[in-house]
């Protein structure tokens, strides 16, 4: 397979592409998930500067 | 012609790079935007300074030539990279860190882990060993860098490492960690395109994929000529089992430099510079094909060029280039790409050796500022104090790098084992901590301080006296015993992550369930937001 024949490398040169699909998933899935915690965040900050 | 055009580009890119130390200057105004890029990083921004402060000269063109001798066996090591340096660094460890860094209001990892555990030890023995250690990593990126500036630009080799030094030191002293950041971006920007370019070219020149792998698993008669007895079956196999090379690849290479990523300083800082979990995952995509761009492109390139150089010279990279693994990548470029690739390429190691140094500078000043100044005398940081510490890292970097060669025999042997040094008592000493710290409540201070001691001497202790490319150039072992090693294979060739890490952990655990579980309160504040 592409000029490789160690299972073993033939094995990691597909690992290597697989992780970086799945980093690209991951990324694409939770494009927009997270933001939440920051506008939390802000709230609580706000707070502590109005103590203060 | 091709010198001028040389130094217009490398004066374009120095151009590109100052501007944004300057914009960087005028937004630093508060400690937060000096220590964390004000915690509001852009995902790209951060995502490219991940990346290229991970990637350095060395990875490129040292470990590209470690591949044009132990062959396409590194590409576990680009594996690991990428799944362990980017995806369960960004999504098991980014995230917590992020939360809890904002929690506990803490500016640097060293703080991170002293907070956390409420133990000002924990954060001063974290800062003394960022300091003591990373100056020699830092060395070790500085003469690499400095060496092509004397090939390349005719520099003479002092001139050309103060230099090099005073340029980085510049940005990162005004700028901060966002003149770091920026320039980190831009600087990551140009490598992504020189090393895309590199791989393009090179299985072009050789003929396509297939073709260039099939040339390269033909040569495995002239590797195994030369390395056989160690253990080569072939640029295109794995090390036979067990054997000193597989060793050699599994335990240091592969295990040393892939999960000893993950307790990096100047690394797990970048997780506390974003605004929210949705910065981290955007970030997550870009670092990841950033990185296989960087260690898949060098080590598949750096295996390859056996198949230009047999094909020329009648011989493998190791004997084309004269046994000096550091020159195979830079003459391999210099024989085969045309004089536009050379110079993209030459700008590509500078911004390499740039964006590793200007992190690495931060994390010594913030080290000796933040986790040792200030948590010792209980002052209230500035951005001055700061700058102050930088500044003094610096320095003493520089003249490690300039005067341990010079003063020392084996000054620049121990620089070479700097990376791996460094990456080794990271892990063994944070690591386990740094995973109790974000996972478990039940890991007590008593028990993260006695994990990271062990880690720590452990580590030590390995590299003075057992494991061999350490011990014989820091020469202990050899005053004491009169031999290179204490023992011989195959311990001397099992790096210490492979012993200090488990064994750190393990006493971690140990000592932590004997010991009184941590205040409830203090727990609920530090996971505060984290599920």
């Amino acid at each position: 397979m592409l000029g490789l024949h160690d299972f073993w490398i033939i094995l990691a040169y597909f690992l290597c592409i697989g992780s970086t699909i799945l980093c690209v998933v991951y990324g694409l899935v939770n494009w927009n998930k997270g933001r939440e915690e920051a506008k939390v965040e802000k709230i609580i900050r706000w707070e502590k500067e109005e103590e203060a | 012609m091709y010198r001028l055009a040389l130094i217009l580009a490398t004066l374009v890119y120095l151009l590109i790079t100052g501007y944004l130390g300057y914009i960087a200057y005028r937004k630093t105004r508060t400690t937060t935007d000096y220590l964390l890029a004000g915690r509001e990083a852009h995902p790209y921004i951060m995502a490219m300074s991940y990346g290229a402060t991970f990637i350095s000269t060395s990875a490129i063109v040292g470990f590209g030539g470690t591949a044009a001798l132990f062959g396409l066996s590194l590409l576990w090591l680009t594996f690991l990279n990428i799944f362990v340096g980017i995806f369960l660094a960004f999504v098991f460890f980014g995230h917590r860190t992020r939360a809890m860094g904002y929690n506990l209001d803490a500016h640097t990892f060293p703080e991170l882990l002293g907070k956390r555990f409420q133990s000002r030890f924990i954060q001063v023995f974290s800062g003394i060993l960022i300091f003591l250690f990373m100056p020699i990593y830092v060395s070790a990126v500085l003469m690499g860098a400095t060496q092509f500036l004397v090939v390349n630009l005719k520099v003479d080799y002092e001139i050309g490492l103060l230099l090099f030094s005073a340029i980085v030191a510049l940005y990162v002293i005004m700028g901060g960690l966002k003149g770091v950041m920026y320039t980190d971006a831009f600087q990551g920007t140009v490598m992504f395109v020189g090393m895309l370019s590199l791989l393009f070219l090179t299985y072009y020149k050789l003929g396509g994929v297939t073709t260039a792998h099939e040339a390269l698993t033909r040569l495995t008669p002239q590797a195994q000529e030369i390395f056989g007895s160690i253990g080569h079956r072939g640029f295109t196999s794995m090390p036979a089992f067990l054997s000193p090379l597989w060793w050699t690849v599994i335990s240091t290479i592969v295990l040393g430099v892939g999960i000893g990523v993950l307790a990096q300083p100047q690394l797990v800082i970048r997780f506390m510079t974003v605004r929210s979990s949705r910065e981290l995952n955007r970030a997550t995509a870009i670092g990841g094909i950033f990185i296989l761009a960087m260690t898949g492109v060098a080590f598949i390139v750096g295996a390859l060029t056996n198949v230009y150089f047999f094909n020329t010279t009648g011989q493998i990279s190791f004997l084309a280039a004269g046994k000096q693994v550091d020159s195979i990548i830079p003459l391999f470029i210099e024989k085969t790409m045309p004089s536009w690739f050379s110079i993209l390429f030459l700008v590509t190691l500078f911004a390499a050796a740039m964006s590793t140094m200007s992190s690495q500078y931060h994390t010594i000043g913030t080290a000796l500022s933040r986790d040792i100044f200030e948590t010792l005398t209980r002052r209230k940081g500035t951005i001055g104090l700061n700058r102050i510490g930088t500044s003094i890292g610096i320095i003493l970097s520089t003249l490690l790098g300039w005067g341990l060669p010079r003063f020392y025999g084996l000054g620049s042997e121990i620089i070479a084992r700097g990376t791996s040094i460094f990456f080794g008592l990271c892990a063994s000493t944070l690591l386990p901590m740094y995973i109790g710290a974000l996972y478990s409540r039940r890991i007590t201070k008593a028990g993260a301080t006695a994990g990271m001691v062990t880690g720590f001497v452990t580590s030590m202790f390995w590299f003075l006296f057992v494991h061999e490319k350490e011990s014989q150039v820091l020469g202990v072992c050899q005053a004491l015993f009169g031999r290179g090693a204490l023992w011989g294979l195959p311990w001397k060739v099992v790096d210490p992550i492979v012993i200090a890490l488990p064994l750190a952990a393990f006493v971690t655990l140990v000592v932590s369930y004997c010991t009184k579980p941590p205040d409830e309160a203090y727990l609920n504040t530090c996971f505060n937001g984290i599920s």
